[in-house]
């Protein structure tokens, strides 16, 4: 591979098949499934020539515009090539899944193109201004999808979702041209050598002074940074654009929008926040906690009230991603010794996996509900269904077997990530973690509820002949099933790879 | 050859005039021709340039009693900026394709207004730049009075009347910079290095600034430029967005700044913050961006959101001026180009694309028109316009914003910050009038597609031209270096000494 520039290869890809699908008219989505295909066939490559050590792979660079600091530097290591693999994949079931788009299937496709590029971009720009132009790149597609293709109250749902995001992309952009001002420069590396010594503070309090109404001057940058990701992740209380979102958007876009992009929110704070002000986080650990404990119990109880299946997952999405909110801070709380050593780096395995299997199979539950909504033209409650599984046993197990993903039954993917997570955090900040407990038996109790009210009971009349999947839809599904099976039992395939990164990291970062 | 676009616009200008009448077609073409002749001999004057500083391309005793030489020459920020008004003019002349009314008058004016930008640009002496200064201002005038629409007489009137005041008020500074200066010449570079007293620069350089940047749509004196603006045919607005807007800060830049340099010095005492012209002009500038748009969050009128919002982008040109430093002026010169491409392209979209097939331009009529599915070329090259107007990155508005940015964080830190809050308010009125223009949730009415007429196919010179302008500001947004490395070396020139 060498010579070939691989990430810039992978990136270029989705907006090349995005120029095509717009002039392809109805043969959109067969050009759309081609350029995902061969995008998830790029991304498995990259997996597997990441660096052994845990460093940053396949790195490219060249000057751009030296007088802003601004260079194109580009590199994966385990964190960043997982996530392109989950882009990937996750942007083919979209593709796959969205089969009924009769009106524009052009632009619809080339907009799912693009935000792939959006994706591929930011999980591999090394400096802030390339990964910044990719971040705002994903979000202006997401809004358009929601927009002109979602759901009754399609536009005021787009209009918040665009907000916000718009709004915690503000905060981070200020944070971060703070601290461009204060460095000269922009290279995620070189920054995060700077504040493993402690000379990113000296710096930024030498350029703008020690404090500002009563917090210093790094305090106020960490919370903008933060802030940029809390929307995106989200975290408790930004999580309030979400559950409109998720749930006007069609379903293969929300698809999207919670298998890969919320994944940015996370990945930012693993590449970005993280790095750059680990110290000025551990600070504030408490709240953080706090925020992050409520994540998870908030989102479960508030998928528990929730009847439209749409929301249901969109609040067990933010209760799933509070996890891994909850194990970066635990990461914060000062701990010494081997054993902490230990902990940490099964927490931070443990997010990375979690951002995985979320991914996959938040994105599955999703097609699943496109698909069922494919058979009633529209119903999607929770209490509109009963029984369903004598009439689709196939449909019941294959999307049973997601649930059970989703709830973390061992065995499945869910579970090896949340495993981690507890196992980690325990000993590092366990009173969050015990009430975070609580956030897990919520859940299982929301996803058997749902089981129990859509398989299960008396079949109402009108679904006595409610059609099982077809054989498309059971070859599409078998994949994605085995892929959890597969992760669920032998998870090494993935931290083998993931571990090196993970000991990379927590070694650059300095509480 | 770049003075050779100075020639080719004016005797293209000369031609038009004399084509016989009720031939449009051929009007046209010619001025498509002679505009890409222009738009080729300024991209091979840029090309040529690069890595060259000042470069004299002609340099002829005029008058010679006075000093007065015909002497062109051109530095990077001048081929930047020639570069620019060739796109500008290309654009202009495709977007003027379905002019009928006196249709070889028109490409007429056109042409001798475009000379007389690109003679500014690449005049040397002062003579010979308030020539073709006030040469532009004519076919403006006319363009506006005779092809505009709401309230033109009245907006060409006001347009002329403030363009007169501030070349007055450029006028008598430099006459009294001429006479006090002793110096037998009028060229730029001796009257820069005749060592004008610095008690004469503190009064002079605030003449001629503001009389410049009455031009550039600096705030409290902007109030030509919405309405000029709005009034204006869509190639005249284009161009005055686009390229007339700049001759005014290239003048704040080359004339104010680079003979008055002491002009900018402290007054050695300050009042609520205020010590030099510096900081009054800088004040003036962030004033203007935020006020240009929270004014533009208000319009009704779709126009004069984008006639305010050039307000508010032109600010940003005039307080990177005021940085004094690399970084910031550097900004400024690319804000210059980005924003005369982005203006050109919005009002391309809302004069021509939109107001000429739906005859409205209040947002709340067109929303009620859906045009994102009877117009989608229109509503997506609106997204792009729009995304680079709000200085997304990718497009040349966020890099040249953010170097002001910074330029402006090192000079005055709060400067910077008030600015922000204006690029934020930017973000919100591009959001809003797109929404409502194109994408509006309000239910077409179920008469509504039986009985509105269908809108006019897309022609290709408007694809052609949005295809320009919208690549010309990805190209620079993506890859900033290619204006950049011929912007910086002419910034450090003229901030290093005697102003040239």
């Amino acid at each position: 591979m060498s010579g070939i520039p691989v990430l810039t290869v992978l990136t270029a890809l989705p907006l090349m098949g995005a120029a095509i699908a717009l002039v392809a008219g109805k043969h959109a989505r067969a050009v759309a499934l081609a350029t995902t295909l061969a995008g998830l066939a790029l991304a498995l490559t990259v997996w597997t020539e990441i660096p052994a050590d845990g460093s940053m792979g396949l790195v490219e660079r060249a000057a751009w515009a030296p007088s802003l600091g601004i260079e194109y530097h580009l590199g994966v290591d385990g964190l960043g090539a997982l996530m392109l693999v989950l882009s990937a994949l996750v942007t083919l079931m979209s593709v796959d899944a969205a089969h009924r788009v009769h009106r524009q299937p052009g632009l619809y496709f080339g907009l799912v193109l693009v935000l792939e590029a959006g994706l591929f971009g930011s999980f591999t720009a090394l400096n802030f201004f390339h990964w910044f132009l990719f971040w705002e790149l994903s979000l202006i597609p997401a809004f358009f999808l929601i927009k002109l293709w979602g759901g009754a109250r399609r536009g005021p749902a787009a209009t918040q979702f665009f907000v916000y995001t718009m709004a915690g992309s503000v905060a981070l952009l200020v944070s971060f041209l703070a601290v461009f001002l204060s460095t000269g420069s922009m290279d995620f590396g070189r920054l995060t050598e700077w504040a493993s010594t402690g000379q990113l503070e000296q710096m930024v309090t030498a350029h703008l002074g020690s404090g500002l109404m009563g917090w210093p001057v790094m305090l106020w940058l960490s919370v903008g940074v933060l802030a940029g990701f809390a929307v995106k992740v989200p975290m408790f209380p930004f999580h309030t654009w979400l559950p409109a979102a998720y749930a006007e958007a069609p379903s293969p876009v929300t698809m999207l929008l919670t298998g890969a992009m919320s994944k940015m929110g996370v990945y930012g704070l693993l590449r970005i926040a993280i790095p750059l002000f680990a110290h000025q986080i551990a600070q504030i650990r408490t709240p953080l906690l706090v925020l992050a404990v409520a994540t998870v119990v908030m989102g479960a109880w508030a998928a528990a009230a929730q009847k439209d299946l749409k929301r249901i997952f969109a609040y067990s999405s933010v209760n799933h991603l509070g996890y891994c909110l909850l194990a970066i801070f635990a990461l914060a709380v000062p701990a010494a010794g081997a054993a902490a050593a230990a902990s940490q780096a099964f927490a931070l395995n443990g997010v990375i996996l979690q951002m995985f299997n979320h991914g996959l199979t938040a994105a599955a539950l999703f097609w699943f509900v496109a698909m069922i909504q494919t058979r009633t033209g529209g119903p999607r409650g929770i209490n509109d269904f009963g029984g369903l599984r004598k009439p689709a046993p196939v449909l019941a197990g294959l999307m049973g077997i997601t649930l059970f993903s989703s709830l973390g039954l061992p065995g499945l993917n869910g579970f090896v990530g949340e495993f981690l997570i507890f196992r980690g955090v325990f000993p590092l900040a366990w009173v969050a973690a015990a009430v975070s407990v609580l956030g897990l038996l919520v859940t299982a109790a929301v996803i058997l509820t749902v089981i129990q009210k859509v398989f299960s009971g008396p079949a109402p009349e009108r679904w006595a002949s409610f059609p099982d999947l077809h054989h498309g839809e059971r070859l599409a599904m078998a994949p994605v099933i085995g892929l959890m099976l597969l992760v669920g039992l032998l998870p090494q395939l993935i931290v083998d790879s993931v571990n090196p990164t993970v000991q990379n990291l927590l070694a650059h970062w300095r509480f | 050859m770049l003075a050779w676009t100075i020639y080719l616009s004016f005797a293209g200008a000369l031609i038009e005039a004399l084509l016989p009448k009720g031939k449009a077609a051929l009007a046209r073409w010619f001025a498509l021709a002679v505009a890409v002749g222009g738009l080729g001999l300024a991209v091979q004057g840029f090309v040529a340039g690069m890595g060259q500083g000042r470069v004299v391309l002609i340099d002829l005793p005029w008058v010679p009693s006075m000093g007065v030489h015909f002497l062109l020459a051109a530095d990077g920020i001048s081929r930047v900026l020639v570069l620019l008004t060739g796109l500008a003019a290309v654009a202009g002349v495709l977007f003027s394709w379905n002019i009928e009314l006196r249709t070889n008058e028109f490409f007429a004016f056109f042409l001798a207004l475009i000379g007389g930008v690109f003679g500014v640009f690449l005049s040397f002496d002062l003579f010979l730049l308030f020539v073709f200064y006030e040469i532009a201002i004519v076919p403006k005038y006319f363009l506006i009075a005779i092809w505009g629409s709401t309230r033109r007489e009245y907006a060409a009137m006001k347009l002329a009347l403030y363009s007169f005041v501030g070349s007055a008020m450029v006028l008598i500074g430099l006459l009294a910079a001429y006479a006090t200066s002793g110096s037998h010449s009028t060229g730029l570079v001796e009257l820069a290095h005749a060592g004008l007293p610095v008690s004469f620069q503190m009064w002079c350089f605030p003449l001629v600034f503001t009389g410049f940047a009455i031009l550039a749509g600096m705030w409290p004196f902007h109030t030509w430029a919405p309405t000029g603006h709005v009034a204006a045919p869509t190639a005249a607005s284009m161009l005055l967005a686009g390229v007339v807007m700049k001759l005014g800060a290239y003048g704040c830049l080359r004339v104010g700044i680079s003979l008055f340099p002491h002009g900018l010095d402290p007054w050695g005492f300050s009042f609520i913050g205020i010590g030099s012209w510096r900081d009054v002009f800088a004040l003036l500038a962030v004033v203007g961006i935020v006020y240009g748009a929270l004014v533009a969050l208000a319009q009704t009128d779709f126009k004069f959101v984008i006639g305010y919002s050039s307000v508010s982008h032109m600010g940003f040109v005039l307080l990177g001026l005021m940085t004094l430093n690399q970084i910031g002026m550097t900004g400024a010169v690319l804000q210059m180009f980005s924003h005369g491409v982005i203006a050109g392209l919005l009002f391309a979209i809302v004069g021509r694309i939109v107001y000429d097939r739906t005859h409205t331009r209040q947002l709340a009529e067109l929303e009620t028109m859906h045009l994102s599915k009877r117009l989608p070329f229109a509503a997506w090259a609106f997204v792009i316009a729009g995304m680079a107007s709000m200085g997304l990155p990718g497009f040349s508005g966020f890099v040249a914003e953010l170097q002001v940015l910074v330029g402006a964080w090192i000079a005055r830190p709060w400067w910077a910050l008030v600015a922000g809050v204006g690029i934020v308010v930017g973000v919100a009125y591009t959001w809003r009038a797109l929404q409502k223009a194109f994408f509006s949730d309000i239910q077409p009415s179920p008469h509504l597609h039986e009985n509105s007429p269908a809108l006019a196919a897309i022609t290709w010179p408007e694809i052609t031209g949005v295809v320009l302008l919208g690549g010309a500001s990805l190209a620079v947004g993506l890859y900033p270096r290619i204006l950049l490395d011929t912007i910086e070396p002419a910034v450090k020139a003229l901030l290093a000494g005697g102003g040239q």
